[in-house]
């Protein structure tokens, strides 16, 4: 009976700031790659609306990162930044893979918004004088950005969810953390609750905030 | 003075004008009427480069609209247009829809901005409904916002592409009280209309459109009363 | 490695035959779940509200640990394969039950009087007028949908599940090769979603002719 008393302890409070504590680096990785994806993947979607050999350049580089799943990307770039002589740990590769990402999904979102703006619409604007920047800028981006801010939401949440993942490559992210937890305690369904429950946190309170705005909005 | 000349335009291998010949004085109000697709709203759209030409020359106040050098922004500052949607940014208060364009692309102060967008505002009526959004507006109400903020840009020339089609007929009757308000005031306007009404009474030329050529141009007594071309004729005999 | 190839290609039937299955449950299930939350009050649709809202606010990867680890701590163990299928079923079900929600509130209510007033049965007005619709309208994130379940699946991997993925870590921890193995995993992802969205567009073409 000794062994196993040694080996499994139960869980305490210090596990759950362990938890706490982990759950803020999912956060942090997420808020990088959501944040840099972003505005990299809103660059990318107007290549891809303005011109055909945008779109035909770049859709089908996009696609490889919409189009292979998250963990062999991570796996397969984490083993090949050696190659090319990047010294990468856990969280930087990590980081980078979802920055791609991230920014593969936002480039059709943001294409998405460009395009909801009629032609009319753009057209009034050039006709009272208005650059094409100043279009962009003063119309298409907020008429756009209002148009597709749920679906914007939707890849940010998916990303904060999918960065569990990162958690393959070593990354003490939330998950990794349960894992830890639950091989030495036991507790697997507890432990597997409370990371759901942070999970769930985060994520149900802004998708519920982005379509309470999307209702004013439609308004 | 507006200027056409032998314009040509073609969208792929659909020709769609062939041949304009066409001089806008100041001050005068010139309705363009026709069947749709007869190429009269193109016409606008060359006039202030939202399309480009084939063949042809337009030139505003002597600029060469579709020359190389000519910078198109500066140009269209000079030609307000109001389309048949009336697009208004909904995103923007009536006020700021106004003010944004002087703000932004004739340089003015915020404070002066604004006051030129009230000024126009209350010119077309719409005083009471500044810091509304258009949303809150009917069609006649934005239709004249749109043309509130094509005159806060203070153009010379004001191309109006079917400004009434969209609306419901209760409200066609503000909206072109405004336009007979403008051409009164002097106002050089080319109005592509489907409202005879309008065209008979406000304007100083009547020329109507076929198949993309000019068929007949005339003042509207004439125009009207003793239609030379059968094409007119034909048209007249349908719109009544 | 080539002679890896006809495992993998075999493992990604396996994959595809996974998600298949999950997409098809999936279906049914979130069907079923997105007509509860319409039409019905009570505990029931609290619990249908509980299944979407669980399934899309937590990681994928999460659910599934819940299926393998957490079922195994009371003792319930399934094999890789079913624990895979009903991680991404409980998965997809929720989101599709979203999406159907949408589709179906969407579909104006003047198209169900239009059909009562010529006579249909409540039946029948669903089947030939609402359903076409909303399946119309939900076409493309069920394709999407379907591309999300072969690309999760890869998460089998970490439950000893041995479909691409997994046949691919097998194969790359043996030998040491892991970036060629994930390479050319990668490479029959990539053609393997390709073809998916393929098939989806030629379906689309036969199926929305109006």
């Amino acid at each position: 009976m000794q062994p196993t008393e040694t080996f499994f302890s139960g869980f305490t409070s210090n596990d759950l700031w362990f938890l706490g504590e982990a759950a803020l680096r999912t956060l942090w990785i997420s808020l990088l790659a959501i944040s840099c994806g972003s505005l990299i993947g809103t660059i990318f979607g107007w290549m891809l609306s303005v011109s055909r050999i945008g779109h035909y350049a770049l859709a089908p580089v996009l696609d490889i990162f919409r189009s292979v799943p998250l963990i062999i990307q991570l796996v397969l770039f984490y083993n090949f930044a050696p190659m090319i002589g990047l010294r990468l740990d856990a969280f930087g590769a990590g980081l980078i893979v979802l920055i791609l990402y991230t920014s593969a999904n936002v480039a059709y979102v943001a294409r998405g918004g460009i395009e909801a703006v009629s032609q009319s619409m753009r057209r009034a604007a050039r006709s009272l004088g208005m650059t094409y920047w100043q279009d962009m800028r003063y119309v298409v981006w907020p008429i756009g950005l209002r148009a597709v801010f749920p679906a914007w939401v939707g890849v940010a949440l998916g990303v904060m969810k999918d960065s569990a993942l990162v958690s393959v490559l070593g990354y003490i992210e939330l998950l990794k953390a349960s894992q830890i937890l639950i091989t030495r305690t036991q507790e697997t369904i507890l432990i597997l609750a409370i990371a759901g429950a942070f999970y769930f946190a985060l994520s149900y309170p802004i998708s519920l905030f982005a379509s309470r705005l999307e209702e004013r909005w439609h308004q | 003075m507006i200027e056409i000349r032998g314009l040509h335009k073609s969208f792929g291998d659909l020709q769609v004008l062939k041949g304009i010949d066409l001089n806008v004085e100041n001050g005068e109000v010139l309705s363009i009427i026709g069947a749709s697709g007869s190429g009269k709203s193109t016409l606008l759209y060359c006039i202030n480069g939202l399309e480009p030409i084939q063949q042809g020359q337009v030139l505003v106040d002597d600029i060469d609209v579709h020359a190389g050098a000519t910078d198109l922004n500066t140009v269209r500052q000079n030609l307000g247009m109001v389309f048949q949607q009336w697009n208004s940014f909904p995103h923007l208060t009536v006020l700021e829809n106004v003010a944004l364009a002087p703000r932004i692309v004739r340089k003015f102060s915020k404070a002066d901005a604004l006051e030129i967008a009230e000024k126009q505002l209350r010119h077309v009526g719409l005083g009471d409904k500044l810091t509304n959004y258009p949303s809150a507006l009917s069609g006649g109400q934005q239709q004249r916002l749109a043309i509130a903020r094509a005159l806060a840009m203070e153009p010379n020339y004001m191309l109006f592409d079917e400004a009434t089609s969209a609306l419901d007929p209760e409200l066609v009757g503000e909206v072109l009280d405004t336009m007979q308000l403008l051409a009164e005031e002097g106002m050089t306007m080319i109005c592509v209309t489907h409202e005879m009404g309008f065209a008979r009474e406000v304007s100083d030329r009547v020329a109507f459109f076929h198949q993309g050529v000019i068929d007949e141009i005339n003042p509207p007594e004439e125009l009207f009363t003793a239609p030379k071309s059968e094409h007119l004729q034909k048209f007249l005999a349908k719109v009544k | 490695m080539f002679k890896a190839l006809p495992d993998l290609l075999q493992a990604a039937l396996l994959t595809l035959e996974v998600a298949a299955l999950s997409m098809i449950l999936g279906v049914l299930i979130g069907l079923g779940l997105s007509l509860i939350r319409i039409h019905m009050k009570g505990p029931l649709m609290w619990l249908a509200t509980v299944w979407v809202e669980l399934a899309r606010n937590t990681p994928a990867l999460l659910q599934l640990f819940f299926f393998g680890f957490g079922l195994g701590a009371f003792g319930i163990h399934f094999s890789p394969y079913v624990i895979v299928l009903m991680g991404l079923t409980f998965n997809n079900a929720g989101y599709l039950a979203e999406n159907f929600r949408g589709g179906f509130g969407a579909v104006p209510d003047t198209q169900i009087r239009a059909a009562r007033s010529l006579g249909m049965t409540a039946f029948q007005t669903y089947t030939r007028i609402i359903i076409p619709q909303v399946l119309r309208i939900v076409y493309y994130p069920m394709t999407n949908q379907m591309v999300w379940a072969v690309l999760m699946s890869s998460l089998g991997m970490l439950v000893g599940f041995r479909e691409l993925s997994g046949e691919t870590q097998f194969f790359a921890s043996r030998t040491f090769r892991i970036f060629e193995y994930f390479a050319v995993t990668a490479v029959i992802y990539y053609i393997i979603v390709k073809i998916i969205l393929v098939i989806s567009r030629l379906l689309a073409m036969r199926l929305f002719r109006y």
